[in-house]
């Protein structure tokens, strides 16, 4: 494996190159090309399934802006003190090993007729497959007196790093007895229990800090993911410290000043010690760019993840839009792999079997206190189908939740393993 | 005999470290036997004791005090227990609690995907029982005491199914966004190098609704006898 890897670079001199600067056009001796553009769940596992399943006979390129990537599946386990921020960073050394040629830069345009991706730092990666996997960025003016400009301030903490640190931080410096507002976004977004996990996890570190602190959640929606199993453990866990606020009730009419540090609701103006703003969602912008969405997302055939405006371009996780399966890392992780095998049959003509996927979501409620929701889907003309599915039920024993939170710090080992190798 | 030889290499080594602290003279119990053999209930559906006990996911365990670690034959170990074998190890009683307490933190990369007993007496009354079956290990009771009924019924020709590993490997994509595919495991088991047989019955008692778990359920519900065959050829290959 590792001799493979020496080759697939090519000559000493390429392999010196590729460690200082993207030397992609040097690494392919003619064999086809797939760019990568995102390494989260979805990306990361494309780059490496392609890599790993192909060995060696397709030049992988992973385009992603950070050296580590924190995900955000179990961040707000960091904001709830359940985890060290640096237990969810990982790196890529572990897909450079697979074969993967991993350049840290961002993208910035794709001429689809041309087949090549442009990077920020001027080079211009060419592409056989192409396959996007950018999560989401948000949409402007979702929230009004929102903007990026105002994210230090009213953090989204929806990419996971220095926005979860600061918002952290910002939780634990309220005054006794302060005010912590979120403002949840409108469907559909990353993640949809994540909201409502997160508002746990703010409970739970207050509780501890802060005991008479308060959160308010302005919700657009009349509801959401999970919400009996939410709202019965936030009543024997936090008992009247969480006040969620629907559309049914103006929580939909919402305005913020992150200067004067106050959440409008319906109306009334409230003074809030710490602010979690998660806007509206779409897909990441390099899609539009690429001229390949509808609305807000990029649609794509749920046989092969490729998209419906571009049979070369491959779309997948948050960005795309399917059919039933939520937007989560479970999801794209999912769907990289039936993307791949797709990739792999069309470039090298390696067997396609018919795809298959899966999600589960597991939150956490309290210590010991997890719960989940999952589904299978199959892949049918019109959509993503969801086949069959379950849910955790309200009233479950400890040790069945306690279970199930194990089974959820398992299965982060498992997913992060898959998409870093 | 094997056993013999083995058992003879386990004194060697056991004289250059300590006596073992099971060894003759040592006047006290080491628990409750019966007690015990309740909480081998943990280990039954990975380990057999008793006459007639055969290697399944985990090796058999007569003869297990004063064997040195890693060493059946014919049973695949994990990479750690081998390790640790060759290093010497032998499961004497200060091992053998140690292990029990914490899988991992005895061998780091064992498969043996326990989380460890914390409760002293539990750790120890299991082990009272095991006791039993280590005395003379030619001489097993009669009785058969993990003796069960397999927990489903499958007919002979899905058990006789020869699974292609090549579907396996394709279709353990869906396996891998939990279980590692290196056999390491952390709140979700692992699942490498099972022998086909325990794996196509584990997953057939899910399709059935047999075994408890909802997501192993819903997973296993459309895999077909063929994709499970599939899968415990490929997974039984992996190491």
């Amino acid at each position: 494996m590792k001799l493979d890897r020496r080759a697939f670079i090519g000559t000493g001199a390429a392999a010196a190159a590729a460690l200082s600067a993207p030397h992609v056009r040097a690494a392919s001796h003619g064999k086809p090309k797939v760019v990568v553009v995102g390494g989260g769940a979805g990306g990361a596992t494309a780059a490496r399934y392609i890599a790993k399943d192909s060995n060696g006979e397709i030049d992988v390129t992973l385009v992603e802006p950070t050296r580590m990537y924190y995900t955000c599946f179990f961040s707000n386990l960091y904001i709830g003190g359940f985890r060290e921020l640096s237990s969810i960073g990982h790196s890529y050394g572990g897909l450079a090993k697979q074969g993967v040629n991993v350049v840290h830069d961002w993208a910035v345009g794709i001429d689809r007729d041309a087949k090549t991706v442009t990077l920020a730092g001027g080079a211009v990666l060419p592409y056989d497959k192409l396959v996007l996997s950018p999560g989401i960025d948000f949409v402007d003016g979702a929230v009004p007196g929102w903007s990026v400009a105002a994210q230090n301030k009213m953090p989204h903490a929806y990419k996971a790093g220095s926005q979860t640190e600061l918002l952290k931080a910002q939780i634990e410096s309220m005054p006794a007895g302060g005010t912590f507002a979120m403002v949840a976004p409108p469907n559909p977004f990353r993640c949809p229990p994540g909201p409502y996990e997160r508002v746990s996890m703010v409970a739970h570190l207050l509780k501890n800090i802060n005991p008479t602190a308060k959160i308010i959640v302005a919700d657009p929606k009349p509801k959401f993911s999970k919400m009996a199993l939410f709202q019965d453990g936030w009543s024997r866990h936090y008992d009247g410290m969480i006040d969620w606020i629907g559309q049914d009730f103006g929580g939909d009419k919402v305005e913020v000043n992150a200067d004067e540090m106050t959440v409008s609701i319906d109306g009334e103006v409230t003074k809030v010690d710490a602010c979690n703003v998660i806007p509206a969602m779409k897909a990441g912008k390099i899609c539009d760019m690429a001229g390949i969405t509808d609305g807000r997302w990029a649609p794509v055939d749920g046989h092969s993840m490729v998209s419906k405006m571009d049979e070369n371009i491959h779309v997948l996780g948050d960005s795309c839009s399917q059919g039933d399966m939520p937007k989560s890392g479970f999801s794209a992780n999912s769907q990289a792999k039936v993307c791949a095998m797709a990739v792999r049959g069309a470039l090298t003509g390696s067997k396609v079997f018919p795809a298959k996927f899966s999600n589960t979501c597991w939150s956490l409620l309290d210590t010991d206190d997890g719960v989940k929701v999952g589904a299978t889907y199959k892949a049918t003309d019109e959509k993503i189908a969801k086949v069959d599915g379950f849910i955790s039920q309200v009233g479950e024993d400890d040790a069945l939740r306690k279970q199930t939170f194990e089974e959820s710090v398992g299965w982060y080992a498992g997913i992060t393993a898959d998409m870093f190798g | 005999m094997s056993g013999r030889v083995l058992g003879a290499a386990a004194l060697a080594l056991g004289v250059a470290v300590a006596a073992p602290a099971w060894g003759e003279g040592h006047a006290e119990p080491i628990g409750d036997a019966e007690a015990g053999a309740e909480v081998f209930d943990y280990c039954v559906g990975c380990h057999e004791v008793g006459a007639g006990a055969e290697n399944g996911i985990g090796p058999h365990l007569n003869g297990i005090f004063g064997r040195t670690a890693g060493s059946i034959e014919n049973y695949k170990y994990s990479k750690g227990l081998t390790r640790e074998g060759k290093l010497g190890m032998v499961w004497d009683l200060e091992h053998l609690d140690a292990y029990l307490t914490n899988p991992k933190a005895l061998v780091s990369d064992t498969r043996m995907s326990f989380d460890g007993l914390d409760d002293k007496t539990e750790r120890d009354d299991v082990l009272a029982y095991l006791r039993q079956f280590s005395d003379n290990p030619q001489n097993i009771p009669e009785a058969a005491p993990t003796a069960r009924p397999p927990e489903v019924e499958l007919p002979p020709e899905i058990l006789a199914m020869v699974g292609d590993p090549d579907y396996g490997e394709y279709l353990s994509n869906e396996c891998t966004t939990c279980h590692q595919a290196d056999g390491d495991y952390d709140g979700i088991p692992g699942i490498v190098s099972w022998p086909e047989e325990d794996f196509v019955i584990a997953m057939h008692a899910y399709k059935r609704k047999i075994r408890p778990h909802p997501v192993m359920q819903m997973m296993a519900g459309r895999l077909t006898d063929e994709e499970i065959a599939a899968l415990a050829a490929y997974f039984g290959k992996l190491e």
